[in-house]
């Protein structure tokens, strides 16, 4: 099998300000039909600025090419297969972007009158409910813009809830050391204090190890599930006995749902309050980085909390409330990434039950054909079978040398995203793979071929592999001289 | 590949999952669709909204319909940009590494400070991570927050800084409708306008930042309208620490209130407590300029709890329409809309009150402004029977301004409308 990469023509191009030309302009912008003012009268000549420096001037044709050619040095899904752990990089149907183009959804003011915007409304009630079905929960927002704005708001309804049952000593959340930065950094942004919970030699958190630290002053436990090993945390029915047990609740940060589709739901586990990342699980696109959604589901005694506003029906209409006492407030300026989690819906609405369903056995199927072609070449950390994701070592390439950044790094000249690296943080030289349920074997094959080639280069050709990359448009970058001198914008003088 | 895994079912693979847990029934969701039938389905609902491509509108307040040009979508379209990821791999993400650093170029040049972020969530966010920020910087918790400040922007700030005990304090409007800075307590760690403000007032952002800064306060100046920069003073020139605001006039669909793009810039001394992603400039093993993530010590992959924000994606694909657009749009471009869209703010002004509407605030404005209209709700009403979407009726927001509209006219808003507006709201 022949690995997809090879070396193309690519071009290079500047910066926009360096190709700009005085005079040149772009898009023409005609004339409005009322008579011209003088900006200076009208505002006062204090309040006008004579003049953008530096600011771009180019032809249509300048703009096109030059992003047409910075796409050619990006790697996307539509690029090819792209394994990164935890992030869930699964194809991005096109027909969402469609859906979510259409002028009565893409053309909605979001201060048009309730009644000029029921469609709307209707469609969010739809993906509520889903949701709510998904996490066996109660409630949802779609406010969140992103998982991390949905970790800060369910820890901030935890809050709440406690605050409201004259529970205040409560300022301590419990996350296990497998955790993304984002669940203690959004804690700490509600003024909490972080516990870290060691998961046990098995890759899972033990219910002894939680009832040590769970206490008057828990707040929350905040678990991922299946955590970022990929491994169930089979005692999750017991670890949410010990945290009620305490008074806490459970939140559970839902960037691994994919593996959870229909196979259990989060609401039977104990689980009191949780984030989707609708950019994994439910497909709509990464963007190199955002626009993202995270809607939070509850159970209904949290509901009281949810952030303002949320959507009621009342019969065959739907309004926008903000008028409820206890709610956290306002996290949004309107009611989330509307474009996004309509794209959502669209691909909830295109598999249906069933397809689901298929969508977490099948990238169980992978993650574990993955794993057990590779655990002969690549140190593996635990024996254990995995859900959507698994995770290898560099343990055995380091006796030549060779490091897991060097492997991600030689992944890219045979033309694969390397896997998320280094991370969770409690696996040394960590590889996280997360195919997704999208790939076929014929592309898993070819990933798995190439890996093994680079065990063998890291045995016998190291150079090859710790001198990757090659192909694309850039080699290693020094990212100590960034950081060291920071320039983080053009000026004229560079 | 079963036989690979050395499992015989695929019910295998669950075999951790705890039989109490396992879900028995399929999950109770409509059925699926074809492509034909979704879009027949999300065609029916879409029907059911009033759209500004159809209906005339007058709505602003925070959310702004402007001219996009054709190949802002189709280079946004490319699955190169859509579908990557942030770009942790730098060597096969230069494309979105560069625009962003394209990105922070436009936004410092447009707020006139020296380093920019690459986006945030939209304008509340960066106006709560603005203030957020100053209470690092000062390490002190009280705002001072102007009440022409976007009031959904404040329920969010508020929403923010309540969890590390932040306090807001409200500076009130002067009969112009300009910010009362000099109301601004002692003991602040920033003072908050917005300019133009909620009312469509633009505010006196020097003055603004002279009183911040001689009570030792950060000055940060917030825009919920973007065009506006290309035309007014900048906020850096002016004297204020940090500028924030929102981006989606500047290329981005009104979809309903999303996804937008926050921007949030600041002086160099202040980069290290500024929160989320930014790119920096480098070389890569040849020497060749290379761009990528910079200062990720700030961030929560990082440092976790101790990061300056818990963001952790930005607003990547939205960053990429506000590039695209600015450069397409361009030097002069920018400006002729700006000018454009005082010129049609000015033509509505003297029209309403040539007609008899009071203007409730005399400070001049940029493409929005306040008027009051005698029984506004049965004008409403009228108007929206003609297909008018009139504009913004401030009692939603509080009931002292009851009979008092928002209206905002941009480039896409033609004289025949504003006359027909005007006439619906005196006949």
């Amino acid at each position: 099998m022949t690995a997809p990469g090879r070396s193309g023509l690519v071009f290079r191009e500047a910066l926009l300000f360096e190709s700009s030309r005085p005079g040149r302009a772009g898009v023409p912008i005609g004339d409005v039909d009322v008579p011209g003012v003088d900006p200076a009268r009208e505002l006062g000549a204090d309040a006008v600025r004579e003049d953008v420096p530096d600011f771009p001037e180019l032809g249509e044709l300048d703009v096109v090419r030059h992003f047409t050619r910075l796409s050619q040095w990006n790697y996307g899904i539509d690029s090819g297969f792209f394994p990164l752990g935890s992030c869930t990089m699964k194809y991005n149907p096109k027909v969402n972007e469609v859906v979510a183009r259409l002028p009565g959804l893409a053309a909605v003011h979001p201060l048009a009158e309730e009644a000029d915007v029921q469609g709307l409304l209707a469609l969010a009630c739809e993906l509520e409910a889903a949701l709510a079905e998904i996490s066996g929960l109660d409630r949802v927002t779609l406010q969140p813009a992103a998982g991390a704005q949905g970790e800060f708001v369910g820890v901030r309804m935890i809050q709440a809830y406690h605050r409201a049952r004259g529970d205040t000593a409560r300022n301590k959340v419990i996350i296990p050391d497998t955790a993304h930065g984002t669940n203690p950094a959004s804690a700490a942004l509600n003024g909490l204090e972080v516990v870290e919970l060691r998961s046990g030699g098995d890759g899972v958190v033990h219910p002894d190890a939680l009832a040590r630290l769970a206490d008057s002053q828990t707040a929350a436990l905040m678990l991922t599930n299946p955590n970022t090993l990929g491994l169930f945390e089979s005692h999750v029915e017991k670890l949410a006995e010990v945290i009620h047990a305490a008074g806490g609740l459970v939140y559970l940060d839902g960037a691994n749902m994919n593996a959870l589709l229909g196979v259990a739901k989060p609401g039977h586990m104990g689980v009191d309050v949780m984030h989707f990342n609708l950019h994994k699980t439910f497909s709509t696109p990464h963007g190199g980085g955002g626009p993202g959604s995270g809607p939070v589901a509850v159970r209904n005694a949290l509901a009281p909390f949810l952030p303002t506003p949320v959507i009621r029906r009342e019969g065959d209409r739907y309004r926008l409330d903000d008028e409820f006492p206890h709610s956290i407030g306002r996290v949004h300026a309107w009611y989330g990434n509307a474009g996004i989690w309509l794209r959502a819906l669209a691909y909830i609405r295109t598999l249906g039950a069933a397809g689901l369903a298929e969508v977490t056995s099948r990238a169980a199927l992978n993650a574990n054909y993955i794993l057990e072609s590779l655990r002969d070449v690549y140190d593996a950390p635990h024996a254990r079978r995995v859900m959507h994701e698994c995770v290898l070592t560099d343990r055995r390439q380091n006796e030549h040398g060779v490091t897991t950044a060097d492997i991600a790094k030689r992944l890219m000249d045979y033309g694969y995203h390397p896997p998320t690296i280094y991370f969770p943080l409690v696996v040394a030289g960590a590889l996280m793979i997360e195919p997704t349920e999208c790939e076929s074997q014929e592309t898993l094959d070819g990933f798995i071929e190439t890996m093994r080639t680079i065990a063998r280069e890291a045995e016998t050709e190291p150079a090859l592999v710790t001198g990757a990359p090659s192909r694309p448009i850039v080699r290693r970058l020094d990212e100590v001289r960034a950081a060291r001198k920071p320039r983080l914008r053009w000026t004229r003088s560079d | 590949m079963l036989a690979r895994i050395g499992v015989a079912s695929l019910e295998e693979l669950f075999a951790d999952v705890p039989a109490s847990l396992r879900t028995r029934a399929e999950l109770k969701l409509p059925p699926a669709l074809d492509e034909r039938a979704l879009l027949r389905f999300f065609g029916a609902h879409a029907a059911e909204n009033a759209n500004v491509q159809t209906a005339s509108s007058f709505l602003g307040g925070g959310a702004y319909h402007h001219f996009i040009p054709a190949a802002v979508d189709a280079l946004a379209s490319r699955g190169e940009f859509m579908t990557a990821y942030t770009p942790y791999q730098a060597e096969i993400s230069q494309g979105t590494l560069q625009m962003i650093f394209e990105f922070q170029t436009l936004v410092c040049q447009l707020t006139g400070l020296e380093v920019a972020n690459a986006s945030l969530y939209d304008g509340a966010s960066a106006v709560a991570e603005a203030a957020l920020m100053a209470a690092r910087l000062s390490r002190r918790t009280r705002i001072g927050v102007s009440a022409g400040l976007h009031p959904h922007w404040r329920a969010v700030l508020a929403t923010y800084g309540e969890g590390i005990g932040i306090e807001l304090v409200t500076l009130p409007l002067d009969a112009a409708g300009r910010t009362q800075t000099g109301a601004l307590p002692d003991e602040c760690a920033a003072l908050v306008v917005q300019s133009p403000n909620f009312f469509g007032c633009i505010e006196d952002l020097a003055g603004a930042a002279k009183t911040a800064h001689a009570k030792g306060a950060l000055a940060i100046a917030a825009t919920a309208e973007a065009l506006s920069l290309a035309l007014l003073r900048s906020p850096g020139e002016l004297g204020c620490d940090i500028a924030c605001g929102e981006a989606q006039s500047f290329g981005l669909p009104l979809s309903f209130g999303g996804p937008y793009a926050g921007f949030l810039a600041a002086r160099e001394k202040h980069v290290r407590q500024l929160p989320g992603r930014l790119i920096g400039e480098s070389v890569d093993a040849n020497g060749e300029r290379a761009f990528v993530m910079t200062l990720t010590t700030r961030e929560q992959h990082i440092r976790r709890e101790k990061a300056t924000s818990n963001i952790c994606t930005n607003q990547g694909l939205c960053a990429l329409r506000v590039t695209l657009w600015l450069a397409l749009v361009g030097r002069r471009g920018i400006r002729r809309l700006a000018e454009q869209n005082v010129a049609l703010a000015a033509y509505a002004r003297r029209a309403f009150a040539k007609a008899g509407l009071r203007l409730p605030y005399s400070a001049p404005v940029f493409n929005e402004q306040t008027v009051e209209v005698p029984g506004l709700q049965a004008r409403l009403a009228r108007c929206r029977a003609q297909g008018v979407l009139a504009g913004v009726p401030l009692g939603r927001f509080a009931p002292e301004h009851a009979n008092h509209l928002l209206v905002c006219t941009t480039e896409m808003t033609t004289r025949a409308q504003i006359d027909a507006l005007v006439r619906e709201l005196v006949a």
